[in-house]
């Protein structure tokens, strides 16, 4: 238990400079952008707003004054809480991650437990059966989903299941005409971008059980274990899946970036409401305070998972000692 | 790890649960027959018309002073009766009718209204309309029922400015709207939808339709799909877009004529576009025609002029026709003769000019190609390009750009600052340094007088220099289309706006009657 409150302090210790960096970065590039952000909350008013409202907007927003001076501001501000005002979405950075974290949290954690189960099964069943069609259909198929965008895998799930089929919405978080969130509504609204985003970022998971369980089943104790007339199912579960789960934990946590940018993307293609479909209106509109809150969060994302999957791996397997943990 | 798969298992089940959950047949379980769905292609920024919702009227949550009908007479809503307006124009009186009241119960007053224009004029509010309101200096509520503007300068278009939604007093509310109109906001998905409900105590008479549900869908193909499948009662829609709806019988298709222009803006001051005779030829070489029949699908009518026809302020002087000859003569007679290239010269220099259209904008874009083509067969040479606004903005003294403006309410809006000198070079108010004091005189008197003949006549004469000295060349005005399922009474198309915003055909709304 030590160990692991001393990794997490590490951690977070290695995570405060990192996501200062990550701040800077960010801060930077937005300088440097084209785009007048200005221009942007107007939108279509751009064009009839006198040049004098476009200057007191700027002013109001502390945009002519140094980049150094604005980054302080905007970190002193960050620091005490404030997260500062969306300028695409004219109201509050934290109200708009409030409203919109939930469903976000909700696709990928469902997604997420897919691609667990999912990959798990998927791998063991191709590395059971190695060598036959099913082997060849599964690891196949795993090759040309991992060349596939994800994007691409989202328009052809809308094009088949809601266009040709018509079994599923194409879209949103429920019916149109619907006036309340009814939750079977919302779960039917959700199959197609939980599927996709799984799917999408399953493949080296898929690969990767297959090969560990192949290389399972061939050690020792396992033939041993065959010799003493356990049953198949006990064998491949107990026996052969058990040891490969533990590096398919941290391979789990390493995949946290894939599924961040896979859930912007997802979002997006389904008109899911959630934080990530926010990031990219966000990068469009050069809207500051909420592309610098999505940023953190979804950096923090990524390191979180990574962290869990090392927790994970330590309370499994006590032997292991993880980077920077003594 | 047992316990670590067994919990997957559990999972798993759970999954399937949803799955099964999923495939079962989704009926339209909570929908109620009168609930009326209208997909719009994009979401509000906010709900404020302080902040910039729906200033012209269109905004079904919200009463102004005054409001428009579709034949854009305006009369009054929040008050009781046209304002009266101080002998030299610059204070201007209303009086609200009694007993109004917002949707949460209480009572509306000059102070709300008073309060409503002194939000929207503070530049901390950062309002994206607050230049429409510069000739407010200030408002003043005296009694409960009475409102004063009084204005810098006397600005006949304030009343059609007062079509502004009224909020209570000290809220700058962005998400959960209080106003006093036909429609009560009942909450909002963000990215998803708006939901409405009808005001049983609506001053004009509760609206039939009693849930009205706003969808966002940007996506047109996505749009129109959804209203065949019956999910969107109403939508609007790119012409092309629009043209597998028509003829169904349970939809109908609605060209609403609008004052929403594009242009071709012309920097004045440079050699080539600065020449008159060669911004005449330009514009006799245009087959307008061509382009509304072809780039809108037929949704659109030649223009000629910045007011468009449909509005009584239009001069019927102002037309105009496609006359390659002419203009060839034209250059001519000017001196462009034409080069070796197929391009004509003059004093060494080549007749042509860089064409600016928004990359996004696959519309600008169309025009912009088929004016360039059209250009090219009296010896012009125009070069299309496309860019981003921002570097439009920095380029637009030197070249030319695909312009979209068009206000059907009042020609003192945005005519004023795109062709009064005073605005020359500020921004995208007249960026082609357009300067001539006879329109300055016009625009001016059009703006001060509060005689509707003197004002006629004053924008009567500008439209007719404008076109003499071809300021624009103007290519065509858009009609906005509109698709409609079942069938309804009380749906009077008017004339739209260059902004959606103000809510086109779905600004009546409140007076629809579904037809049993």
């Amino acid at each position: 238990m030590r160990a692991i409150l001393k990794m997490v302090a590490w951690r977070v210790a290695f995570a405060i400079p990192l996501l200062t960096a990550v701040t800077i970065g960010m801060f930077a590039l937005a300088q440097a952008s084209p785009f007048d952000p200005v221009r942007q909350y107007l939108g279509e008013r751009a064009l009839v707003t006198s040049p004098e409202v476009v200057e007191s907007i700027r002013q109001n927003w502390g945009l002519d004054r140094p980049v150094l001076e604005q980054y302080a501001t905007w970190f002193g501000n960050l620091a005490g809480g404030d997260l500062g005002e969306s300028r695409s979405f004219h109201r509050p950075v934290s109200e708009i991650i409030g409203e919109r974290l939930g469903w976000t949290l909700l696709a990928t954690g469902s997604a997420l437990v897919l691609m667990f189960v999912g990959s798990l099964v998927v791998g063991t069943l191709a590395a059971w059966r190695r060598g036959s069609w099913l082997d060849r259909v599964i690891t196949g198929g795993a090759f040309a989903n991992e060349a596939a965008p994800v994007f691409w895998l989202g328009l052809l799930a809308i094009w088949v299941f809601a266009v040709q089929l018509d079994w599923l919405p194409a879209g949103g978080l429920t019916d149109a005409a619907s006036t309340t969130i009814n939750p079977a509504d919302v779960a039917a609204h959700m199959v197609l971008p939980v599927a996709v985003l799984a799917i999408s970022q399953s493949s080296w998971l898929v690969l990767y059980v297959r090969e560990s369980v192949i290389g399972v089943l061939r050690e020792d104790f396992v033939i041993g274990a065959r010799a003493r007339g356990l049953r198949e199912r006990t064998v491949i579960v107990r026996h052969a899946l058990r040891s490969a789960l533990l590096p398919f934990l941290t391979l789990l946590g390493a995949r946290m970036p894939e599924l961040v940018t896979g859930a912007i993307l997802v979002e997006t293609i389904f008109s899911w409401p959630g934080v990530a479909a926010a990031s990219v209106q966000a990068a469009l509109a050069v809207d500051f305070p909420l592309l610098a809150a999505l940023t953190l969060l979804g950096t923090a994302a990524v390191l979180a998972g990574n962290l869990l999957a090392d927790i994970a791996y330590t309370v499994a397997d006590p032997r292991v000692r993880t980077l920077g943990v003594g | 790890m047992t316990t670590l798969l067994q919990k997957s298992a559990t999972l798993c089940a759970v999954l399937a649960l949803a799955g099964a959950a999923c495939s079962a047949p989704q009926g339209p379980a909570d929908r109620t027959d009168d609930t009326f769905v209208l997909g719009l292609s994009s979401e509000f920024d906010n709900l404020n018309p302080v902040l910039g919702f729906s200033p012209d009227g269109g905004s079904l949550i919200f009463d102004g002073l005054m409001s428009r009908t579709p034949d854009l007479t305006i009369k009054p809503a929040l008050a009781a009766e046209p304002p009266t307006v101080s002998k030299d124009g610059t204070t201007v009186t209303f009086t609200l009718k009694e007993g109004l009241k917002f949707h949460d119960g209480k009572p509306l007053t000059s102070q709300d209204v008073e309060y409503t224009y002194e939000a929207l004029l503070d530049p901390a509010n950062n309002s994206t309309i607050r230049s429409d309101y510069s000739a407010i200096k200030e408002v003043a509520a005296p009694d409960a029922r009475t409102v004063v503007f009084s204005l810098r300068h006397p600005y006949a278009p304030l009343v059609q400015r007062t079509t502004l939604g009224i909020v209570p007093k000290g809220t700058l509310e962005k998400t959960r709207p209080v106003g006093s109109g036909p429609y009560r906001f009942v909450s909002w998905t963000p990215g998803d939808k708006i939901v409405l409900e009808a005001n049983k105590e609506y001053w004009g008479g509760a609206p039939a339709i009693s849930r009205l549900v706003l969808a966002f869908a940007p996506d047109d193909n996505v749009r129109a799909t959804r209203v065949r499948a019956g999910e969107f009662d109403a939508t609007v829609l790119p012409p092309k877009a629009a043209a597998g709806l028509r003829g169904r019988q349970d939809v109908t298709v609605y060209d609403v004529p609008s004052a929403d222009y594009r242009a071709i803006m012309f920097p004045m001051t440079q050699p080539v576009t600065g020449d008159r005779a060669v911004r005449k030829a330009f514009g006799l070489a245009l087959d307008r025609q061509a382009m509304a029949d072809t780039i809108l699908a037929g949704a659109g009518t030649p223009a000629y002029g910045p007011i468009s026809p449909d509005t009584a302020w239009h001069n019927p002087e102002v037309t105009g026709g496609t006359d390659p000859a002419a203009a060839r003569k034209l250059l001519d007679e000017a001196g462009w003769v034409m080069g070796e290239d197929d391009i004509r010269e003059k004093d060494g220099r080549k007749a042509g000019f860089t064409l600016m259209y928004p990359a996004g904008d696959s519309l600008r874009k169309e025009l912009a190609l088929a004016a360039a083509s059209d250009a090219k067969k009296i010896g012009l040479r125009v070069e299309p390009i496309g860019l981003d606004w921002d570097a439009i903005e920095a380029r637009l003294g030197k070249d030319a750009a695909v312009m979209g403006f068009g206000s059907p309410y009042d020609p003192d809006y945005v005519n004023y600052e795109l062709f009064h000198s005073g605005f020359k070079g500020q921004g995208f108010f007249n960026p082609g340094l357009y300067d001539n004091p006879e329109v300055d005189r016009l625009l001016e008197r059009g703006r001060a007088s509060g005689e509707r003949a003197e004002r006629e006549q004053a924008y009567a004469g500008f439209q007719k220099i404008i076109r003499d000295d071809e300021v624009y060349s103007y290519l065509v005005f858009l009609k906005h289309v509109y698709v409609i399922r079942g069938e309804y009474e009380g749906i009077v198309p008017g004339v739209d706006g260059h902004e959606h915003a103000t809510g086109g055909l779905f600004a009546g709304i409140p007076t629809w009657k579904p037809v049993a």
